[in-house]
């Protein structure tokens, strides 16, 4: 009996977006998810040497090292005038931000609200994982009532520590917005759908039809205190009826683009 | 090119359009704002990107994300939107990128009003943002010179990959003087090789100010003081008036520098030997100049629109060798003239000391005129 | 050689352009010149004014405390200005808008009723040049024929069909001739 004879197929392998070298991100966090989705994104459009990165501050200060991308790194909250900058010099570079929320929803409102008002051209990668992580879980304007941090010791209150932001459904309201959604990458389902999210911003971009923002919901097990699986299921129960996934803004135009 | 007769914060405005700016972000703060408002008319016009930004942060790092890609870029503010850019200065300073700054300086501290002062001395030339870096600091005592500077600012930014302020008061932005503009310069082709852009298939570029790892960051450190060295010993730039015979010296720039000029001739027609050193780069300072005049002057006065911060630098270089004296007007008043002259002749008259503070005497003075 | 002018009055009273007209001319005429408006040190009080300096070298403070001449549109710019003037320097004042006598009796003072004299000639808009014109004819600073020029240059297009009118101004305000200076 003789074997068919299969061809060897590739199925899987590194985007040429990503830097081969280990990353700093703790076992179980989402950062590495998110970074491949943009990567395999950029590449599956061509525009990987055709892209500018700004990376903020936060647990992703270092993203510049793992994408094999132009980048630039900014001050804190600073990133999408950055990304303004060099995208109006260079209108026809893809340019996005990648930013965690102590970084966008905090300390860089203005600079984002600013953005998003202007419609500038830009894409924004905005990982919310309900606390700062690169300083060791502190309370973050998406930390969720009654949530423990490192600062929030008993749990968030809404009385003296006010409400989480919902940052999707705040910027949609924006009329220079186009494209804002909220996806999240608990499940294998979910990050496929956030990949075509994704996707869909940098063809906003690409088009030139205005702002694209696409929020992650991401897992941060270290300090959350949990395992992998556990904060798989945290985010599932806590964080998603908060903040609910979906379409929050698709301009006219990006509708069409997307049929 | 004729002269023509413009106000100062246009005249800036036009001569970096036609220096090749291929970018402007701002936000708009009085006394500035014509120069903020006349690139929003003319760089559309040709063609080229002009930002209102959210606020002064927004704008400092737009500057510092267009500066990444090496193309001229440059934003500008009076005092209080300086202060808030000076974390992206920092930033601009640590990544090394070339750009440039134009600060209208208005009256202070706090919101202080909108009247000329020079009170963002310290802020401009000793640092006001995070770390160990410099600014190279261009001082303008006119219109014309206001033109010309802003053009040698964009040449000098790029020459050391560095940040290069124009620090000019609110009069120089409000007044109007001849002067001549530059001609139309083409715009740079040549992209620096540091600059991003994509790869396009190429090596990777990243541009940051992050150095974990201490030395590294000293090594980083290093370079930075080393280009700093160079440039004090490549860029200094004054202008002396009378000084060939001068047995007391005025040092004064900018505003306070001409002002000073006018002081200086008319003690000249009472037969007073005085002349005048105008520092036209604040930083880098002049100090063999003035070094030099502490070995065959008598005394100094140093004149100023604050409360005496070049004042240290002069100290620094006099080193109680020869009496210094001050006189300053502060909060957005500018001395007249003849306040200057009272200080000349009270130079003169004496008695001097090398003893004490200048600023201790001088405050002194001061509360008894004003209270 | 150096003379310095401050033009002063409500806003409105065309201060800033008969100041930018001068200007204009002094540099036409090869001079060096600043034009600075109210900012500075004489922003304390309720007038809008320029303040131009004209020389043959380089300037040296464009403010100034004691200028050869003043042109005093309204009652608060006398009152803020007539001590100022330099002593044997001109004082012009708009007779309609000021209701008493100058106090300073060793300065020329031209006294002229200005906004009556725009009015005749065309339009009270002329008061800045009828003002103007009374300081040309009573120090020698700059020829009438020579801010004729400047207007025909610098006068923005939509104001050409205004040129006779303030041409006709200049030369009345010139007309008025100042009070001799007693001998102190």
């Amino acid at each position: 009996m003789v074997m068919a004879d299969v061809p060897a197929k590739i199925v899987y392998e590194r985007p040429e977006a990503l830097d081969p070298r280990v990353t700093h991100y703790c076992p179980g966090c989402t950062h590495g998810v998110a970074h491949r989705l943009v990567a395999e994104v950029l590449d599956e459009m061509g525009e990987t040497g055709n892209t500018i990165g700004v990376a903020s501050v936060g647990c992703s200060v270092f993203a510049y090292n793992y994408f094999n991308i132009d980048f630039v790194e900014a001050a804190h909250g600073r990133a999408p005038a950055m990304a303004t900058g060099i995208k109006r010099v260079y209108p026809d570079r893809t340019v996005f931000t990648y930013q965690g929320d102590g970084d966008l929803a905090s300390i860089g409102m203005g600079e984002i609200v600013g953005a998003a008002s202007r419609g500038e051209g830009i894409t924004v990668i905005f990982i919310n994982n309900a606390n700062y992580g690169m300083t060791g879980g502190q309370m973050a304007p998406t930390t969720l009532p009654g949530q423990k941090t490192s600062s929030s010791p008993t749990g968030r209150d809404t009385k003296r520590q006010g409400y989480p932001i919902q940052t999707a459904e705040m910027l949609s309201t924006l009329e220079g917005s186009s494209y804002i959604v909220r996806r999240s990458l608990h499940s294998s389902r979910e990050i496929r759908r956030a990949k075509q999210a994704i996707r869909t911003a940098f063809e906003v971009q690409k088009h030139g039809l205005g702002f694209s923002l696409v929020e992650l919901l991401s897992t941060c097990p270290t300090n959350w205190g949990m395992s992998a699986a556990q904060s798989r299921d945290w985010l599932e129960e806590r964080m998603l009826p908060y903040y609910p996934l979906g379409d929050y803004k698709v301009s006219p135009a990006v509708a069409e683009l997307k049929k | 090119m004729a002269k023509e007769l413009i106000k100062g914060n246009t005249a800036v405005a036009e001569a970096a359009l036609r220096a090749g700016l291929e970018a402007y972000f701002g936000y708009p703060i009085t006394p500035q704002t014509e120069l903020l408002e006349h690139l929003s008319a003319r760089m559309p016009e040709i063609g080229r990107p002009f930002v209102q930004a959210e606020s002064e942060l927004g704008a400092i790092n737009m500057v510092y994300g267009a500066a990444c890609t090496g193309k001229r870029v440059m934003t500008s503010s009076s005092s209080p939107g300086v202060s808030l850019m000076m974390e992206g200065l920092s930033y601009i300073a640590g990544t090394e990128v070339p750009a440039v700054l134009v600060d209208v300086v208005r009256g202070g501290p706090g919101l202080g009003n909108i009247a000329p002062a020079q009170g963002d001395y310290n802020q401009i030339v000793h640092g006001g943002g995070h770390g160990d870096y410099h600014m190279l600091v261009l001082a303008p005592a006119s219109v014309q010179e206001a033109v010309d500077l802003t053009v040698l600012a964009f040449d000098l930014a790029e020459k050391y990959r560095h940040l290069v302020a124009v620090l000019m008061d609110g009069s120089i932005g409000q007044m109007m003087e001849p002067a001549e503009l530059p001609p139309m310069q083409p715009m740079k082709t040549d992209i620096p090789d540091w600059a991003v852009r994509g790869t396009d298939g190429g090596e990777k570029r990243v541009l940051t100010s992050i150095n974990l790892d201490p030395p590294a960051q000293e090594v980083m450190n290093l370079r930075l003081m080393k280009r700093w060295q160079e440039i004090e010993k490549n860029e200094v730039r004054y202008k002396g008036y009378y000084l060939d015979d001068a047995e007391y010296v005025v040092v004064g720039f900018g505003t306070a520098g001409r002002i000073s000029l006018s002081a200086v001739r008319a003690a000249r027609e009472k037969g007073i030997k005085v002349g005048l050193l105008r520092p036209i780069t604040l930083a880098p300072f002049p100090n063999d100049i003035l070094d030099e005049l502490s070995e065959k002057a008598k005394a100094f006065l140093v004149v100023e629109m604050n409360s005496g911060q070049m004042l240290e630098d002069v100290r620094l270089v006099v080193r109680g060798r020869k009496p210094v004296e001050f006189f300053g007007r502060m909060g957005g008043v500018v001395p007249y003239p003849d306040e200057v002259l009272t200080e000349i002749k009270r130079l003169v008259d004496g008695p001097l000391t090398t003893e004490g503070h200048p600023r201790d005497r001088w405050l002194a003075r001061l509360s008894e005129t004003i209270g | 050689m150096q003379q310095e002018v401050i033009i002063a009055g409500f806003g409105g009273q065309g201060v800033l352009f008969a100041g930018q007209l001068l200007s204009y001319t002094a540099l036409d005429e090869g001079k060096e010149v600043t034009w600075i408006p109210s900012y500075g040190p004489e922003m304390r009080g309720g007038t809008a004014n320029c303040t131009v300096v004209i020389s043959d070298e380089e300037i040296g403070s464009p403010f100034v405390k004691n200028p050869t001449a003043v042109i005093a549109m309204n009652l608060p710019s006398l009152e803020k200005f007539e001590d100022m003037v330099e002593e044997g320097g001109v004082l012009v004042v708009n007779a309609s808008m000021v209701n008493r006598g100058v106090e300073r009796d060793d300065i020329k003072v031209v006294s002229i009723p200005a906004n009556e004299i725009a009015q005749e000639i065309g339009s009270e808009r002329a008061v800045n040049m009828v003002m103007l014109g009374a300081l040309l004819g009573n120090l020698d600073l700059l020829s009438l024929d020579a801010l004729d020029k400047a207007l025909d240059t610098h006068l923005p297009e939509r104001h050409k069909k205004f040129l006779p009118m303030n041409k006709e101004a200049l030369r009345r305000g010139a007309e008025y001739k100042a009070e001799a200076v007693e001998p102190a």
